[in-house]
């Protein structure tokens, strides 16, 4: 395992709800990144959010963590989600919610 | 880096070949898609896998030569699915 896999591993098993995207919560800097935090803002769920642009090796080591080209990434309880796509197709048929619901 | 959606879905077919492939551009820009791809082929995979086979079908384009893909999977609506 490498250096930026270990982070992201501890990352990603220390927050129940976790998502890999570029920018900000407050300033998402991509239409992807935008869509996932609108999504979980609607949810209402408590999450954390890690700025791949901040950081060049979890950039590249999520994408092979997961094997997942693209960013956003959602984690919930360890297990990788998928991206702003399944995010938006799981939160219009109710699978999200209880994903994050079950939660509290 | 444009590429025409003509390419896309000639990738996509080549690799899942009874796969039906819908692509739309976003931005009149050779570089922001959505793609629906509909295949028996996804029957039984987890929605992370059936993006999988598609993002694998690109052979590694998506997330970088190809900027944005917007990917919408799913198995054809129909009872003739034999399993």
């Amino acid at each position: 395992m490498t250096d930026a896999t270990k982070r992201i591993d501890d990352i990603v098993k220390q927050n129940d709800i976790v998502l890999f995207m570029k920018g900000t919560a407050l300033f998402p800097q991509c239409g992807f990144s935008s869509r996932a935090i609108a999504i979980l803002d609607r949810l209402g769920a408590k999450y954390e959010t890690v700025d791949v642009l901040q950081d060049q090796e979890v950039r590249a080591g999520i994408k092979d963590y997961s094997d997942w080209p693209t960013i956003p990434q959602l984690y919930v309880k360890g297990e990788f989600v998928g991206g702003s796509d399944i995010m938006m197709e799981m939160f219009e048929s109710g699978e999200l919610q209880q994903l994050v619901g079950a939660e509290a | 880096m444009p590429m025409p959606a003509s390419e896309i879905e000639r990738l996509i077919r080549a690799s899942i070949p009874d796969a039906e492939v819908t692509i739309r551009d976003l931005a009149g820009d050779g570089d922001h898609y959505a793609a629906r791809v509909v295949s028996p082929s996804f029957a039984g995979l987890s929605r992370i896998r059936q993006h999988q086979a598609v993002y694998a079908a690109l052979g590694g384009r998506v997330g970088g030569e190809l900027h944005a893909l917007q990917l919408e999977t799913a198995v054809p609506n129909t009872e003739t699915i034999s399993d």
